[in-house]
């Protein structure tokens, strides 16, 4: 009898039953591998994406340009696996930053409770409620020179994605931050950690080494679920021009052009948000798989 | 009761409060005051002139004071000029609110329409194929980047089809009952497919747990018809966390207007913050902002007021012990 094992396979079983979950797995695998894989790609296909060519504007699909051309010539399916890389890093980054600051305000507000917790509670629920994306625009709109930044910060051309993934992760641990403080308080009155409380262990060793491990699936499942929310944020950012900014292509801004051309070239629209919806679908799906397999008390 | 309502006005006034700050402070970190784009638009003026006049608004001094001096304006009622309208800010929000309004509740409502009955539908028959596909809309709903849902709707229904309006409130020189109808409806069904697949899954999750209870065997088992449990029995008690959920997305559904507001150039709240921001409208985007927020405190004290009006065990008080 292996427990922990046999547990895992229990948890890999109940996973592969999910079948939109096993499937929107795969879907993220390879969406991520194209897009890391864009460069070779693209020299592989003869793709480019970056050098505009006017003679080559709004062309339809044909075997030198797979997905046709956009409004200023360049290829379609580059333009969109190099914003697939920024919009799919961005997210990832974002999600585990976020993840990160909620697994410390969540188990800190849970393992030291009272006036404390009630205190941090308050301010994630004042935070959960806040109309986020008028926020989001003031603080991606704001002028980073007059923080006190040097201009080789503020007109470098990352600058934009820096910006973008900071201030989504300052409004996106509220979710994981009410889960760990919810497991914190249930593990923290069991035997495990009365006994390591009793044998003299420091506050901080208890968290990271006792409560931190069991509350593992809670934070899994609550991260995989918020970067289809941060994808969403990141994609409407960009497309008002507040995100990340032209050339660097994300799926949002591609969109912010095609908005203009709806007249005359209505299919620019479609790909960019047809890849977001299902890039966010497929994280939601494979979250709420994750949710269903990691849960302990599940029955097969 | 009042202690509690009172102690709520408190903290909400509290995170007005301290949100106002939060974001004055970060409005004056956008690009250029209002000194500097007069500087732009008037080459006549001299950095001597520039000083000058911020010297007379007031903007050299700190923040905090400049900041008091908005606050004690502010809470006699005067929230300063817009730029942009050329006119008080409040005067330009008052016709904003009522777009928005108008906007917000009609989709609320329409999600509402959908999401109760179809989520009880599908707790009462779990793992069904309309479960499932119930389930995949909602998904579906839930994953759509709304800004891209509406521009094709504009496509199709206005650019292919030519069906319905691309945008704005009401056509020039029309502005009846029936053109004001036609404008509104793609900004509602965009916000309302944005809203609705949330409040499905939770109705249908919370209708779920509701039946498994002893006390839904009970009425079954003294002979009632389904439709009599569900109606007389479990829907109050299933509604409950729904009404929990609707208060706490106010904050999003506002963020969903404003999306759908700039996309069809709905003249709403949404889009006036949207513009103010960009447009460096201070005095504007910093009311509208306080505006949007006190809009989803209002919301979270009312869904608390109307917890305790469907759920009479839960008294005033034992919410304040619990929280």
């Amino acid at each position: 009898m292996n427990a922990p094992q046999s547990m895992a396979r229990r948890m890999g079983r109940r996973f592969l039953q999910h079948r939109l979950a096993v499937a929107s797995l795969l879907t993220l695998l390879l969406l991520a591998l194209l897009s890391l894989g864009a460069p070779l790609l693209e020299d592989l296909l003869g793709l480019d994406g970056q050098t505009t060519n006017l003679f080559q504007r709004n062309q339809p699909p044909s075997l030198e340009h797979p997905l046709g051309t956009d409004e200023i010539g360049r290829d379609l399916l580059a333009r969109l696996l190099q914003g697939g890389r920024v919009s799919l890093a961005v997210a990832v980054v974002a999600a585990l930053a976020s993840a990160v600051i909620g697994t410390m305000i969540g188990v800190i507000a849970g393992y030291y409770g009272g006036r404390f917790d009630a205190l941090l509670m308050r301010f994630t629920d004042g935070v959960i409620s806040l109309p986020l994306l008028p926020l989001l625009i003031v603080l991606a709109a704001i002028d980073l020179s007059k923080l006190g930044l040097p201009p080789s910060v503020t007109q470098s051309e990352d600058v934009s994605l820096y910006r973008i993934i900071l201030i989504i992760s300052l409004v996106g641990w509220t979710t994981v931050a009410r889960l760990v403080r919810a497991e914190t308080l249930t593990l923290k009155q069991r035997e495990f950690v009365r006994a390591a409380v009793a044998q003299g262990a420091t506050a901080g060793r208890i968290m990271r080494v006792h409560i931190l491990p069991n509350a593992v699936s809670p934070i899994i499942v609550a991260t995989t679920l918020s970067v289809g929310n941060i994808i969403l944020f990141e994609s409407v950012l960009s497309f008002l021009g507040l995100g990340i900014q032209p050339p660097v292509a994300s799926w949002g801004n591609m969109l912010t052009n095609a908005q203009e051309l709806i007249w005359s070239a209505p299919q620019l629209a479609v790909w960019p948000g047809l890849l977001i919806f299902v890039t966010v679908i497929a994280f939601n799906f494979l979250g709420d798989g994750l949710q269903d397999a990691l849960d302990p008390r599940a029955v097969d | 009761m009042f202690r509690y309502t009172a102690e709520r006005i408190f903290q909400s006034l509290l995170v007005l409060l301290a949100l106002s700050f939060a974001v004055y402070g970060l409005i004056g970190l956008m690009p250029g005051d209002p000194i500097d784009l007069m500087i732009q638009g008037d080459p006549n003026l001299s950095q001597a002139d520039a000083k000058r006049l911020k010297a007379i608004h007031g903007l050299d001094r700190p923040l905090v004071e400049r900041y008091g001096a908005w606050l004690f304006n502010a809470v006699q009622g005067d929230f300063g000029y817009s730029r942009n309208h050329s006119q008080p800010a409040l005067d330009v929000i008052s016709d904003r609110i009522i777009n928005t309004g108008l906007l917000l509740g009609l989709s609320l409502v329409l999600s509402l329409a959908i999401a109760i009955p179809v989520g009880i539908y599908a707790a009462l028959h779990p793992y069904s194929k309309t479960d499932y596909a119930v389930n995949l809309a909602c998904f579906a709903g839930i994953s759509v980047p709304p800004f891209w849902l509406a521009l094709l709707f504009i496509i199709l229904f206005a650019v292919v089809l030519g069906w319905l309006p691309a945008g704005g409130m009401a056509t020039v020189g029309d502005g009846g009952f029936l053109d004001r109808v036609e404008h509104l409806v793609l900004p509602v069904v965009t916000l309302t497919i944005a809203s609705v697949g949330d409040f499905t899954r939770f109705m249908r999750a919370s209708m779920l747990q509701t039946l498994r209870q002893d006390f839904i065997r009970t009425a079954r088992a003294k002979g009632l018809s389904m439709t009599r449990v569900v109606t007389g029995h479990a829907l109050r008690n299933a509604l409950l966390p729904l009404v929990t959920i609707i208060a706490l997305s106010f904050g999003r559904l506002f963020s969903g207007a404003l999306i759908t507001e700039t996309m069809f150039a709905w003249q709403g709240m949404g889009k006036m913050i949207y513009d103010a921001i960009l447009g460096n409208d201070y005095n504007l985007a910093l009311i509208g902002l306080m505006f949007a927020t006190a809009l989803t405190l209002i919301g979270n004290f009312l869904a608390d007021l109307g917890y305790v009006w469907l759920d009479p065990r839960v008294s005033l008080s034992d919410r304040e012990r619990t929280v």
